[in-house]
């Protein structure tokens, strides 16, 4: 075992995206594909044994790194990662993979920076789930933004700009204000950007609501919460298939990370007041968006509103107090459901640039009894739909259940209008499917259709595997969060004031 | 073998056959295909039977063990894993068997379809959903199954996937279980909340006792029982699946899906899914006689108001859907009359007959070249004579002839009823009396339609759309259906489909004869259903005055339903046999209720235009109004606009001229050493 594991996982792909993005022009597209995979592959390759070595019985940080940074501000880089963040790395290196074989021919213009982008946010992304302190943290969370807005700018659909700059200036104020509440926490610690010590100071609780209203800023942004959330929509939109991936299947959790690590271990008193806040939001945005999602007529838009919705299980989970303590089903519940979510969102995503790879419409109406055509499609699409339905078996079911069972041990209506979901989840999901993908040919253009090539297989079979082997052993994510999450629940429970 | 190999295999079985013609069914063919989903369920029947007959020995014992732990929370472990109990026992053999009459059925039925093999592997995935389903030790798997096959029963209503009426019925039926689920998935939640925190059945039915007496709070300040909000809630989980008043409304639309699953799915076991979780769950609604009325008005409703669409219908699988929505009806009263084994006895009778009904209904629709309107047939009896016979001997079963397997069941169900003290069981016990002729009425209707009178497929040549008066644009079966040529004439189907129909009608006809003593007087049912004989003595005083299956059939000679459903038969046959013109007549002058019936109470048109309706409206005000005008528009463009009217009038201080710098500059040293002076003389 590599005592750098960490810096491995962080570095890897961001090295191999600047080797990528020096084969330069488009003549040496190929060459830069196989190496983005090379270099892809390599990353989540190295992710791996953060999982394998991880030792359950420990619920602190584990593969810990530090240096100094900038001395002059004590700020160190600092890595570590708990039964928490570890999933994400994993998870975030395995999106990369698939994202990568998911633009490989679809992208013709400058493909080695295209492959590039994905490559350094995948390393900057994984450095912002494994920073423990704060300045890095704040560093990998911005940085991570540029490629992204990139990534829309410039391969983006033909309202790219009006997206793109929606998408930065809503999520780059929210971080602002973050970095006012580091600051502040840096002087009332005693100058350090530990995060774990963060987690140990006292704080009255006027400050901590304003430092939560920082936090809650910055972080509902990016989950989306309603009703920050309207740039996720436009983003999905004109971002390319596998831009939106990534945004679903990762971007979105780091908000909600930003809630586990920041907002209730720092600020418990304040999370505890705010619960309730928290909560309407997270049910509005369950039920507010499942409608809304209903109503769409552009499927990237449906799949986007029915991503918020799922996010607002995981921030409903996480601001589930029973007394003082978090619910332990409904935390652990929301955990489940970021990494399912991941998997199916990235999952839909996908299916839907299928498609609009051979039609160049996301528009419901244009298709119509795909099934004809492209029957195996048609069968992942519906184990995918099926999963955003939340059905047993699937990674989509694990989560919800979780997080509804959870809730119904704190407040009956918060789990009546959370469990909404199973009927509004399905009434979109599966109504989509019906207008799409059943009935007779609905046009000449769907007529020529051809079902899936064998990358595009490949990539669809991979996460048909993980969805449904998420759902039928959710134990093997689950055991290793228990630890991290009872210290989670413990360190709450006690006030700070 | 240990047995929960043997469990595991029984459940495993069916999975194998399904995944291998589901994913390779394209290289190995048809033939193939069937073969290897038949061996699946071939195994799954035949080790099923070996368990049951251990268990009527007394040779098997009661197995509760888990498989593997799907996840842990809390210090609790939540298993995937077994109960076999004699309740579960029974459930097995009949669905595994029913399934294997079924797959080799499909072979006849499906022969022509392009998607052979992806019917195969559909029909064993349910066998697979709904064997873990019965055999589950727990809620969370319970569930599993409970989706799984919801989730084939969409699959399979939606087919043929090319006619909008097959996917607009299979959205519905999955939108109006998902209703159920969502009771369901509450009531999962209480009993996770207040039964100790496990969800296997032994640990909460143990906790349940101590419980009889809490109350929780869900509107403040109301205190309700745990126990009967825990169980209503289950039970809306049941109504769904096993289409109860006000949830039924997906059941008859579900005969959009091919025939074989009509019987295997939508007659003989998904439906029952709802009746067995309630039956299983049995130590907690006993517990609550509200809950227990609850159930009772359901099926109450569901029994009698649905026998009266079945009188009305045309398509011959929609009087049988109506007959199967009425007779699931009846199981829920016997559950609600807390005659649990009643019901469970009639789920297997009525599996039996009604998938004999349902594939006899098949096999007519083979023979008339997929024409299911009942008034293009007759006379069929002498083209189908095993479909014919076959088909008698179901609907004998159906109405309750004495000593046909269904006349056991359904004439415990009414003398159980009878026999319960709660206050909504007079009632019940009418609503089933009267849903006795009214059942004999429709069936027979059916069958002297179908297989007696004039040959009318001969003069309907060419007609079969818009000759009735009352014709519905959107039957759905109307505007798929082929007919018989001109030159055609019907013909009995091929052995695969008769087969099956011959081996159902041997104990549509036998079972309940033999089954009715040990199943709800002898000791069949201990340990898998509690009765609390104190407080609900019927099934007690029925074991009294129960002197063997002769001396009941016997009696029921000079009892009211056996004279009723007599009458039903003899109506039916005035009407369509001798003297057609009394129907018309009673059509014409009953018009407003035959409308009414033939829109079926218009609640699928209430459901249509307040829930699917009234959702997309109010997302639209969310999206247009909510999300566009107030926060894009207000919010966000507003923002970036009051950003642009401030830097409009910050731009008019940056003047670029020296002297107005300085005398800002100037104005703002003053402006702080007053401040500063003032902060002196203050302190």
């Amino acid at each position: 075992m590599f005592t750098n594991m960490l810096s491995l996982v962080v570095w890897t792909p961001i090295v191999a995206g600047l080797l990528v993005l020096a084969t330069g022009g488009d003549q040496r597209a190929p060459l830069a594909r196989w190496l983005a995979l090379a270099g892809a592959l390599a990353g989540f390759l190295v992710s791996l044994p953060l999982y394998t070595g991880f030792n359950d019985l420990n619920g602190g940080m584990q593969f810990e790194e530090m240096r100094p940074w900038i001395q002059a501000l004590n700020i160190n880089y600092h890595l570590g990662v708990d039964g928490i963040s570890m999933l994400f790395i994993v998870l975030n290196s395995f999106t990369t993979l698939m994202v990568v074989l998911a633009g490989w021919e679809v992208i013709q213009k400058r493909v080695a920076q295209y492959m590039a982008a994905f490559l350094i946010m995948s390393g900057l992304i994984n450095g912002s789930f494994a920073s423990l302190d704060a300045m890095l943290f704040y560093v990998f969370f911005e940085a991570m933004l540029i490629p992204m807005y990139l990534i829309i700018g410039v391969w983006g659909g033909p309202r790219r700009v009006y997206a793109s700059v929606k998408f930065f200036l809503y999520t780059l104020l929210g971080s602002l204000l973050m970095l006012v509440a580091f600051i502040y926490m840096y002087f009332k610690a005693g100058k350090t950007f530990e995060i774990l010590a963060f987690h140990d100071m006292k704080i009255a609780l006027s400050v901590q609501m304003l430092l939560f209203v920082a936090f809650f800023l910055s972080f509902a942004v990016k989950v989306p919460m309603w009703p920050v959330h309207t740039w996720l929509p436009d983003a999905h939109v004109e971002a390319p298939t596998g831009g939106s991936m990534v945004l679903a299947a990762i971007t979105l959790k780091l908000g909600a990370y930003g809630f586990l690590r920041f907002a209730l271990p720092i600020l418990p008193d304040a999370s505890r007041e705010l619960a309730w806040v928290m909560v309407a939001l997270s049910l509005v945005a369950v039920v507010y968006i499942g409608l809304v999602a209903l109503v769409q007529s552009d499927m990237k838009k449906l799949v986007a509103y029915s991503s918020i919705s799922h996010m607002g299980f995981v921030t409903l989970g996480m601001f589930m107090f029973l007394g003082t303590n978090m619910n332990q089903w409904a935390v652990e519940g929301a955990l489940v459901q970021m990494v399912s979510h991941g998997f199916v969102s990235a999952a839909m995503f996908f299916c839907i640039g299928v498609m609009y790879d051979r039609l160049h419409s996301r528009n419901i109406a244009d298709y119509g009894g795909v099934a004809n055509k492209m029957p195996i499609f048609a069968a992942f699409m519906m184990l995918f739909g099926m999963a955003n339905s939340g059905l047993p078996a699937t990674s989509g079911f694990v989560g919800e259940f979780m997080v509804i069972l959870g809730a119904v041990q704190v407040n009956f209506w918060y789990a009546a209008l959370a469990a909404t979901t199973l009927i509004f989840g399905a009434a979109y999901t599966l109504w989509m499917y019906k207008r799409v993908i059943f009935g007779d040919i609905g046009n000449s253009h769907v007529a020529e259709m051809k079902d899936v090539n064998k990358r595009e297989f490949l990539v669809l079979a991979i996460l048909a595997i993980t969805v449904l082997g998420m759902g039928l052993y959710p134990q093997a994510f689950v055991s290793k969060m228990h630890l991290s999450v009872n210290d989670l629940i413990a360190h709450v429970a006690q006030s700070k004031l | 073998m240990d047995m929960k190999s043997l469990y595991l295999l029984i459940a495993l079985a069916p999975l194998a056959g399904s995944l291998i013609a589901g994913l390779f069914g394209w290289a190995i063919g048809r033939r193939a295909s069937h073969v290897v989903t038949i061996l699946g369920v071939a195994v799954s029947a035949a080790l099923s039977l070996k368990v049951l007959s251990g268990f009527i020995s007394g040779q098997t014992e009661v197995f509760n063990g888990a498989v593997y732990t799907w996840l842990t929370v809390g210090g609790h472990e939540y298993a995937v894993g077994f109960l076999v109990d004699k309740l579960t026992a029974m459930m097995m053999v009949v669905v595994s068997c029913v399934s294997l009459m079924v797959h080799v059925y499909t072979i006849g039925y499906m022969q022509e379809d392009p998607g052979y093999q992806r019917f195969f592997s559909y029909i064993s995935l349910f066998t697979f959903s709904m064997l873990m389903l019965v055999m589950s030790n727990n809620f969370i798997q319970l569930f599993f199954g409970w989706e799984a096959v919801g989730l084939v029963s969409y699959l399979l209503i939606g087919f043929w996937f090319k006619r909008p009426t097959a996917t607009f019925a299979n959205l519905k039926a999955f939108l109006v279980n998902r209703v159920g689920d969502f009771g369901f998935l509450l009531g999962i939640g209480l009993v996770l909340a207040h039964f100790g925190g496990s969800l296997n059945y032994s640990d909460v039915f143990a906790a349940a006792p101590a419980l009889a007496n809490k109350t929780i709070q869900i509107f403040p300040g109301v205190e309700w029982s745990l126990m009967t909000v825990t169980c209503i809630l289950l039970f809306v989980g049941a109504m769904g699946k096993s289409a109860q008043f006000p949830l039924h409304v997906w059941l008859p639309d579900s005969m959009e899906g091919p025939t074989p699953i009509s019987a295997l799915i939508h007659a003989a076991t998904m439906v029952t899914a709802g009746l067995f979780m309630v039956s299983r769950m049995s130590p907690l609604f006993e517990m609550s006689d509200t809950a227990l009325n609850f159930i009772m008005i359901s099926g109450t409703i569901t029994a009698l108001f649905m026998g009266f669409l079945g009188i009305v219908q045309n398509d011959i699988k929609k009087v049988v859907a109506y007959s199967t929505l009425s007779q699931l009806g009846y199981m829920t009263v016997a559950l609600g009359a807390s005659a649990y084994s009643a019901a469970m006895f009639h789920v297997m009778t009525h599996a039996f007959f009604k998938a004999l009904l349902f594939l006899g209904a098949g096999s007519v629709i083979m023979g008339m070249h997929h024409d299911q309107d009942m008034r293009n047939m007759g006379g069929l009896r002498k083209y189908m004579p095993i479909t014919w016979i076959t088909s008698l001997i179901g609907s004998l079963a159906l109405i309750g002839t004495p000593f046909f397997s269904g006349f056991y069941s359904k004439d415990s169900i009414i003398e159980a009823v009878a026999a319960s003290h709660l206050p909504f069981a007079g009632v019940a016990y009418w609503a089933l009396i009267i849903g006795v002729f009214v059942t004999a009425f429709y069936s027979f209707r059916m069958y002297f339609l179908v297989f007696h009178g004039k040959e009318r497929w001969m003069a309907n040549h060419g007609a079969h759309h818009g000759h009735d008066e009352d014709h519905d644009d959107e039957e759905p079966s109307t505007d798929h259906h082929h007919g018989l040529g001109p030159n055609d004439k019907p013909h009995e189907s091929p052995w695969v489909v008769t087969l099956p129909l011959v081996v159902l009608a041997i104990p549509s006809v036998l079972i309940g004869f033999f089954a009715i003593e040990p199943l709800l007087f002898g000791d069949f049912f201990k340990g898998a259903i509690t009765i609390d004989a104190l407080k609900h003595p019927g099934m007690h005083e029925l074991a009294e005055e129960f002197h063997g299956p002769v001396g009941m059939a016997v009696h029921a000679l000079s009892s009211l339903p056996f004279w009723l459903a007599l009458s039903g038969v003899v109506v039916a046959w005035i009407f369509y046999m001798k003297a057609p013109h009394i129907p018309a007549a009673i059509k014409q002058r009953f018009s407003a209720v035959h409308k009414v019936l033939d829109n079926k109470y218009y609640m699928d048109d209430l459901y249509f235009n307040l829930f699917a309706k009234g959702s997309r409206a109010l997302g639209t005000l969310f999206w247009k109004v909510g999300d566009m005008l107030l926060i894009d528009g207000l919010m966000v463009n507003g923002t970036a606009k009051l950003v642009g009217v401030f830097s409009r009038l910050t731009r008019k201080l940056q003047t670029g001229f020296i002297y107005s710098y300085a005398a800002s500059m100037i104005i703002g040293v003053l402006g702080l050493m007053t401040l500063w002076f003032a902060g002196i003389i203050l302190r």
